[in-house]
């Protein structure tokens, strides 16, 4: 989504405290593992910011640090340094070696990079559902290459093994990552 | 999903044990990023100056470096892989770094040439402004700079467009040769890359 670096100067305005406040709690629904943490990432006290990004997304910052972004309708999509920061928060898969270099060039995340030996799938009865965002680990590292929207529920990827799994990401390196808002 | 279905597949699927007890204080983890590249350091290797970053790497942090790069090739021992495919991965990867290098030599060498050119005008009767153009190719922010400028010399000073595109900095007064001493001061930019004339309106 972010394979372009981001134009600027950034269009940047403030947030309403009750947009905020919306949002914040729409956060926690989407994300109850957050819940804990959610003063970290989001102090009650600092006032947001939204960006508008490339594609009309909607990007909310605060004290000039990306915190998550939105298209459209879709979820909020955390940032990458966020997953960093607080990976137990986030549902989780991995996948395999080869398929690093193909994230971090900013393609699709395809099917057969989970299924493969070096990827990892929630268990079987624990399946995250389309829709959702996750997290994207890689093999043999520790901290996330990627997050994005899961295009197939993992119960699909694990039989169809086929077609783009996670769309719509923010991986290692891209515009996103290297945005800075002065 | 409802919290506890979220909360039994954290659990089981155990991806950081350490970090699931119930702390209350600083929860967030600290990731260190590598100073080259930004990304983490265990995906420098898939960056583009990868070389640059072992190097960082094994300066500022031996540790992690010994962890990284040197467990590197047991670990490919370990897993057998296609050696086309990761043939094709290092050839990939050279290219790319290739490139990246290629990019900033391009970058440096425009940052040579680029020229601050500054001019003064007369308005009316003997009164002048300074224009400045170009300072955003030395990374500066023009608004700010503008409102130091107009505090140092304790005159007007603005942002303004310019009819060909991009901005300038209108300053009131007849300060060239001032803002270039200023510049190369507070600024450190190279006097030489500096320009000062005159001009009309």
């Amino acid at each position: 989504m972010f394979k372009k670096p981001i134009q600027t100067p950034l269009q940047k305005s403030k947030l309403k405290s009750s947009a905020q406040r919306a949002l914040r709690n729409k956060l926690v629904e989407q994300f109850p593992l957050l819940e804990p943490y959610i003063d970290e990432v989001m102090p009650k006290k600092g006032s947001l910011e939204i960006i508008k990004g490339p594609e009309k997304v909607s990007i909310y910052a605060l004290d000039n640090e990306v915190l998550f972004y939105q298209d459209g309708n879709e979820p909020l999509v955390p940032n990458l340094r966020i997953v960093h920061k607080f990976p137990q928060a986030f549902p989780t898969i991995q996948i395999d070696r080869g398929a690093i270099r193909f994230v971090l060039s900013g393609a699709q995340l395809m099917c057969p990079g989970l299924t493969s030996p070096g990827g990892k799938l929630p268990e079987e009865g624990q399946d995250i559902e389309k829709g959702q965002v996750v997290a994207i680990n890689a093999e043999g590292k520790e901290n996330a290459v990627m997050v994005g929207i899961l295009k197939m529920g993992t119960k699909d990827i694990r039989t169809v093994k086929k077609g783009v799994a996670v769309e719509g990401g923010m991986y290692l390196g891209d515009g996103l990552w290297n945005l800075k808002i002065a | 999903m409802s919290i506890q279905e979220a909360r039994k597949l954290q659990t089981t699927s155990k991806q950081h044990p350490s970090t699931m007890s119930e702390i209350t204080e600083p929860q967030a983890k600290n990731v260190l990023y590598c100073a080259v590249c930004s990304f983490p350091p265990e995906y420098c290797e898939f960056g583009p100056s990868s070389t640059k970053c072992k190097e960082w790497l094994q300066k500022s942090h031996p540790e992690l470096y010994s962890k990284i790069w040197e467990a590197d090739p047991a670990a490919a021992a370990a897993a057998p892989v296609n050696p086309a495919t990761q043939d094709k991965a290092a050839h990939a990867q050279a290219k790319l770094e290739a490139k990246h290098m290629a990019n900033l030599a391009k970058e440096m060498e425009k940052a040579k040439l680029a020229k601050i050119q500054i001019t003064e005008i007369e308005r009316t009767k003997r009164k002048h402004v300074t224009v400045i153009v170009g300072l955003e190719d030395f990374g500066l922010d023009m608004k700010k700079t503008a409102k130091e400028l107009g505090k140092k010399f304790a005159t007007g000073c603005s942002v303004t467009k310019r009819p060909a595109g991009g901005e300038e900095i209108t300053l009131q007064g007849e300060c060239g040769e001032e803002v270039k001493d200023w510049l190369e001061e507070v600024k450190k930019i190279d006097g030489k890359q500096i320009d000062v004339g005159r001009g009309k309106k």
